[in-house]
């Protein structure tokens, strides 16, 4: 180790040195702890941002190549950031109403945070394991946080149980390639594994690193524990796990096949059609007849991760463009889509049924309004950005030959749509029985205005996302 | 070399029966001391292969803590364990069959498993020569230089299982009488003592 390794990874080191002290900090503070740590945990993801924006990194490693930066990873890690700052910026309500007035809760959420940078600058098969690890074990306990409600513990403890288990695989593969490669660096495997002799064991291997990556990504026939887990969990956690790892878990799953595994593409395209045919179909079909809004979110996150891996199946550069791409509109299109979600009360009271929306346009136009915009983007209507996120995906599909692939992500789509219209209908052509309460926390108004501001003007700014997606896919892509 | 033999048969066998007893012996306490004669006897085997440092660690984190909790979970929790085992034996044929499968497989796959000629090149910290350093020695010598980002990454996760056990399970009860040493110390002789004046055969 040496000072420039320090250097390398200094935002993560110091998100680690900020939680430990944000920890000790917590302890002492006798008046309104949850409050104060919450606010400085966000100062600290907002400057991690900052401090992670400003470089902009030739791909550099560090700590015997263990940990790498480069742009792919930056420009994950940033959507990352936003994805956990924005989640906890919208908390900070319903944590005081709720009983989870806890400081714990924002310093989990930061550590589960690092986890992800370190997923997403994993160049080893042990670091990825370290990051995932530390990422999930975070997530588990955030899930089972109102301890107090049996939905919220069955959450956590089905997510430990399911979690562990995607472990187990995830090390399973890993030992196996290892026993083929000798080695767990990133770099050195994609050598070993390009080479003509690639023994089944590996190629196992690879099928079970695959498996422990669905996953996480929540990806079809891996899914069982979202719908579950999104509606046990409290809410502001299920915005967060929809949005941050979700980002980071595809970031992996990126980096690992088109890294050390590049040479066994034509293996795991295999994998990645079936998965994502099965997640956009799954997705598409069963979120038909969900009553409950957060769990009608589960299944559109599992359909989405479906319409990612499209782009990652075709496995070029302009695939994974599509993917950045779609990630991060992703991102806001769910952030916004929680925002409302918390802003779903009935006199103080947090309601999460799709029936208590109705006559939202006459009690509260704008937030109809803004709920509407995000249920269109996600159904991929133009010119919302969510048509461009799914536009940029199946495009690499069809250039990559897979013409099948695409023509089931757009007719899945259109299945989805019908859903997401049900939400509109309820919002403004049903009669309000009970109005939703008016007043709005700040927190989640500015979440809300933030996400809908991108919606609507990516198509007249695409630049910032394009631009910095075709940079960041170049990265895994050397010529 | 006789001596060496003779100590491998004694750990594996005493390993074996152990382990036999584990699942065999109707009291649970036992299963959990006999577990714990069984991890003693496998540090053994490990120490007669050269391999210390397993060996220690296999005392110090399964007799040590798990076995510990074991026993601590076996003795707290209030679980019948004989109706849990009533029917055990009818899985016998079914467990076997398994087991003898996976042993089929276990047996195919070694026997055709492939390492890639660069394997033995790549090896990142190939072990040292037993002769010339003890593998804690070398292990040490590694695990806070070369591997220090693994190291503490680790002890983030620990740090973290830490915090969630805390978070999930401490609760604030009320009525608990806690011990506060300021006002132990605060406390005036004034608020403590009573003096009275007992005159001769009345009492108070």
């Amino acid at each position: 180790m040496s000072s420039a390794d320090v250097m390398i990874a200094l935002p993560e080191i110091f998100m680690a040195v900020a939680g430990m002290a944000l920890l000790l900090l917590g302890t002492f503070l006798t008046r309104n702890p949850t409050r104060v740590i919450t606010w400085l945990t966000i100062l600290v993801l907002a400057f991690v941002f900052v401090t992670v924006a400003w470089e902009t990194p030739a791909r550099t490693t560090a700590f015997e190549g263990m940990f790498v930066a480069d742009q792919f990873g930056r420009f994950m890690k940033l959507l990352v950031l936003l994805g956990s700052g924005l989640a906890l910026a919208m908390s900070t309500g319903y944590v005081e109403r709720e009983q989870m007035s806890r400081f714990e809760f924002p310093v989990l959420i930061l550590f589960a945070t690092l986890g992800m940078m370190l997923m997403i600058s994993a160049n080893d098969l042990i670091s990825l394991y370290l990051g995932l690890e530390m990422q999930s074990l975070a997530l588990y306990v955030v899930a089972a946080f109102r301890r107090e409600t049996v939905r919220s513990t069955e959450a956590g403890l089905k997510y430990f149980v399911l979690g562990a288990l995607s472990s187990g695989m995830l090390l399973y593969g890993a030992s196996l390639v290892y026993g083929f490669a000798g080695t767990t660096r990133f770099e050195e495997l994609a050598t070993v594994l390009a080479g003509d002799a690639v023994s089944a064991g590996a190629v196992i291997g690879l099928v079970f690193i695959a498996a422990g990556i669905a996953f996480k990504i929540s990806a079809v026939p891996f899914h069982m524990w979202t719908p579950d887990v999104y509606e046990g969990a409290p809410t502001p956690v299920t915005a967060f796990f929809a949005a941050a790892p979700k980002i980071a878990a595809m970031a992996l799953c990126a980096r690992v096949l088109l890294g050390p595994f590049v040479g066994l593409t034509n293996e795991w395209q295999q994998i990645l059609i079936v998965v994502s045919v099965g997640s956009m179909l799954l997705g598409a079909f069963a979120a038909i007849n969900q009553t409950n809004i957060k769990r009608l979110m589960a299944y559109s996150s599992i359909g989405n991760v479906g319409y990612a891996l499209v782009g990652l199946a075709a496995g070029t550069e302009q695939g994974l463009r599509g993917v950045l791409i779609y990630m991060a509109i992703y991102l806001f299109m769910t952030l916004g889509t929680f925002a409302c979600i918390l802003a779903m009360k009935q006199k103080g009271r947090m309601v999460e049924q799709i029936a208590d929306l109705a006559g939202l346009s006459r009690t509260n136009p704008m937030l109809a309004l803004a709920l509407a915009l995000f249920m269109f983007s996600m159904a991929g209507i133009p010119p919302l950005a969510g048509f461009f996120a799914k536009y940029f995906v199946f495009l690499a599909a069809v250039e990559a030959e897979l013409y099948t692939l695409a023509v089931i992500g757009v007719l899945s789509s259109v299945v989805s749509a019908f859903y997401y219209w049900r939400i509109v209908r309820v919002m403004y052509f049903e009669d309000a029985v009970e109005g939703l309460d008016r007043p709005m926390e700040p927190g989640i108004a500015a979440v809300l205005a933030v996400s809908t501001a991108v919606i609507t003007l990516f198509i007249l700014l695409p630049g910032a996302i394009l631009g910095g997606a075709r940079i960041a896919a170049q990265s895994l892509f050397p010529a | 070399m006789f001596v060496q033999a003779l100590a491998f048969y004694l750990f594996a066998a005493v390993a074996i029966a152990a382990g036999v007893m584990v699942i065999s012996s109707r009291n649970p306490v036992h299963s959990v001391l006999f577990l714990i004669l069984a991890f003693f006897n496998a540090a053994g085997l490990f120490i007669l292969m050269g391999a210390e440092f397993l060996a220690m660690i296999l005392v110090v984190v399964y007799v040590g803590a798990v076995a510990v909790l074991f026993l601590f979970v076996v003795m707290m929790l209030d679980i019948n364990f004989v109706e849990l085992r009533q029917g055990f034996l009818q899985y016998l044929p079914f467990g076997a069959l398994v087991a003898l499968a996976l042993l089929a497989e276990l047996a195919l796959v070694l026997g055709t498993w492939l390492v890639s000629p660069e394997a033995s090149a790549l090896s990142r910290a190939p072990t040292p020569p037993a002769d010339q350093i003890t593998n804690t020695h070398a292990l040490g010598a590694v695990i806070y230089t070369d591997y220090i980002y693994l190291f503490q990454a680790a002890g983030i996760i620990l740090l973290i299982s830490m915090i969630g056990a805390i978070v999930l399970t401490l609760r604030q009860r009320e009525g608990v009488r806690r011990q506060s040493v300021p006002r132990q110390i605060a406390r005036r002789r004034e608020e403590a003592v009573e003096l009275k004046k007992v005159p001769t055969r009345s009492g108070i």
